[in-house]
């Protein structure tokens, strides 16, 4: 089914009065949360899935799609006006935004974070609906071989190449490689890791760790240095835009949308990169008369450039995320565990299969995108006066809701057991600076991996080489090792140079 | 920060990071164990129910000898700017943070999930320095009685009213 064709059902299914009400409360929801400060869009959705046990898969995406803009609005909200980015993707614009706004101006700072989110939101999901079906098309040729290497990459670049350390990267991916191999294995039927612990059979919740990593782990850290006393929410002041504020941020916007999305969709996933490459490109790029603005003032391209990157390469996301059925970043990786437990696997047979729920899912993206920039304008008062609450009441609040979602899917004290002994482990990867996405994305591909070799190998009758004699497995391979080693080997060559 | 100076290192530091180095070692040992311990699948398999877990703990194990090699160059911890901004551990907060926690699970079968929960409530509101506890149990009683009925009623997942059986 081509792209027109595909959307044309996709918007005949979304625009119905249900679909549209899943939307605007998934918007609703998505932000009201997001805005939370240190809630990220991963924790929103891991905390809303819950709603799945009652609503249809359709409905329930439909959800989801809304909760996922609206928490990276929400988000962008936080970094402005209280300057504590709730994920990494908008570190850079609490960089800027949180200057703009301690100089009066945070109202052109979320005029322009919201609008640059539409530009880029609607640039992501072109990317979405046209892409999309083309990468189907060339994922129906890959066999398993391909696809395990392909794992190979996404484990590397999601840990090696992002963050600080590789060395601690890999620890933070090995740990969620670790959490994905408890419970029976599919192919032999033996219980693996368990420890005598029957509740361990089915495995760790994926929901569950995403909990403890982003809420427990975060709240227990933020106690181990606490320091009693509020931080102080900037006043919003007017949402007006100048004449001159729109011209500055229409080419950032673009820019930005355009950056970030291929950073999305290719499996090196994440958002850092691209919003920091759109910073350094705005200051650069800037008109002279502005220039003393960065790092001063705040300047508007600072929070237009960066916030647009991040919206498009999280929508990039999705592309690997539904059509390869590969996640490459916290968020993707929650929803693909909340496709598996409708037991619809994403991938390529998913636009094949169910054409009516990825067409209808992706046209409410678009649904979601308009609504977020209409009713968030407006809204902005509420939002702000969300991040009023106090600190004491929201982390208590925070972790009651951790528990209640972690109870409920289960009703097990070992589960609560988990929950916090990993959000005790996340304390401790937050204070020695490992990374916590890397532990989800393992956790979830890791299964993925095990079976793909375990499939390409059973085709290959045994032959190991299967994956060094298919070109395009070799060709990933060989990026992937690029990818491990080639930093390395490249700052090695500096050093003696500089020598 | 790639190169800290070492004045400006925490003393104890680099035995804190070598500490999480041989924390990764033992986990890749467990592992290690786990594995060892899966018994032989009758079935044949190319890749047995072994070898995977196997492969994740001999990485973890190495992985952990390089950050164990890479404290004992100094460390990485000390030079982070959060680590060095960061006041001294708050023992207050964290007892009863773990307070609350302990509190939960211990309670949660037997007297249900709302009362632990409003337990837990309290608790961590004192650990982040609310000095107004009435109130936070006011707050408290609401939100986990909202998020109880939210869960039961809306949702029908049923989460255990506890000795409240039979009220809610």
């Amino acid at each position: 089914m081509d792209a027109f064709a595909g959307l044309a059902m996709g918007f005949a299914n979304a625009l119905t009065p249900i679909n549209l009400g899943w939307a605007l409360l998934g918007c609703f929801l998505g932000t009201a949360i997001g805005v939370l400060p240190g809630i990220g869009p991963a924790l929103t959705i891991a905390l809303l899935l819950p709603v799945t046990f009652k609503v249809e898969a359709t409905g329930a995406f439909i959800l989801f799609c809304g909760v996922f803009y609206g928490a990276m609005y929400g988000g962008s909200t936080t970094s402005i006006l209280l300057n504590t980015p709730g994920e990494s993707g908008s570190i850079i614009t609490a960089l800027e935004g949180a200057k703009m706004a301690r100089n009066g101006r945070a109202g052109p700072a979320l005029v322009t974070a919201a609008v640059g989110s539409f530009v880029a939101g609607t640039v992501g999901t072109l990317g979405i609906s046209f892409i999309g079906p083309v990468v189907v098309e060339l994922a129906l040729k890959l066999g398993p071989a391909e696809y395990f290497s392909l794992m190979l990459l996404c484990f590397v670049t999601v840990s090696a190449v992002l963050g600080g350390s590789a060395l601690r990267g890999l620890t933070s991916l090995a740990f969620g490689l670790m959490l994905g191999l408890v419970g029976i294995d599919l192919q032999t039927g033996q219980p693996r890791l368990t420890f005598g612990v029957p509740e361990l059979l089915d495995g760790v919740n994926v929901v569950l760790v995403a909990v403890a990593l982003f809420a427990v782990g975060e709240t227990m850290h933020l106690a181990w240095r606490h320091l009693e006393g509020n931080q102080e929410v900037r006043e919003v002041g007017r949402l007006w835009m100048t004449a001159s504020d729109w011209r500055r941020s229409l080419g950032p916007w673009l820019r930005g949308s355009l950056l970030g999305f291929p950073f999305g969709v290719l499996p090196a996933g994440g958002t850092e990169m691209p919003t920091m490459l759109s910073y350094y490109a705005e200051r650069k790029m800037v008109r002279p008369e502005h220039r003393h603005e960065f790092g001063t003032t705040g300047a508007i391209e600072g929070v237009a450039g960066p916030e647009a990157a991040n919206n498009a390469a999280a929508a990039g996301i999705l592309v690997p995320m539904l059509t390869l059925g590969l996640p490459t970043s916290a968020t993707a990786a929650i929803m693909l565990s909340a496709f598996q437990s409708y037991g619809i696997p994403p991938g390529p047979m998913l636009f094949t299969q169910q054409p009516v729920l990825v067409w209808t899912l992706i046209a409410s993206l678009y649904i979601a995108n308009v609504m977020l920039v209409v009713l968030n304008l407006p809204l902005v008062g509420l939002w702000a006066r969300i991040l009023k609450i106090p600190t004491p009441q929201l982390y208590a609040g925070i972790l009651v809701f951790a528990t209640i979602g972690t109870y409920g899917i289960s009703n097990s004290v070992t589960d609560l057991v988990l929950l916090y002994g990993i959000g005790i482990v996340a304390m401790f990867m937050r204070r020695f600076d490992f990374p916590t996405a890397p532990v989800v994305i393992g956790m979830i591909l890791g299964p993925m991996a095990e079976q793909a070799l375990r499939q390409a190998l059973t085709i290959s009758q045994g032959d190991w080489t299967t994956f060094l004699t298919r070109p395009i497995s070799t060709a990933i391979l060989a990026l992937a090792l690029l990818a491990l080693v080639g930093p390395r080997l490249w700052g090695a060559f500096r050093r003696r140079e500089a020598a | 920060m790639n190169q800290p100076s070492p004045a400006r290192l925490q003393a104890g530091t680099p035995r804190a990071d070598l500490a999480v180095g041989l924390v990764v070692v033992a986990l890749g040992l467990l592992v290690l164990y786990a594995a060892w311990a899966i018994p032989d699948s009758p079935l044949y398999a190319q890749v047995g129910a072994k070898a995977v877990p196997t492969l994740v703990g001999v990485i973890l194990v190495a992985l952990g000898i390089g950050l164990s090699a890479s404290a004992a160059r100094g460390g990485w911890s000390g030079g982070l700017e959060e680590a060095m901004a960061a006041p001294p551990t708050n023992w207050r907060a964290l007892g009863l943070l773990g307070a609350g926690l302990l509190v939960q699970l211990a309670l949660i079968d037997w007297l249900g999930f709302v009362i632990a929960a409003t337990i837990q409530y309290v608790l961590v509101c004192a650990a982040f320095g609310s000095k107004r506890p009435g109130r936070d149990l006011a707050i408290g009683v609401a939100v986990t009685l909202g998020a109880y009925i939210a869960f039961s009623k809306l949702l029908g997942v049923n989460i255990g009213a506890g000795v409240l059986e039979g009220i809610l």
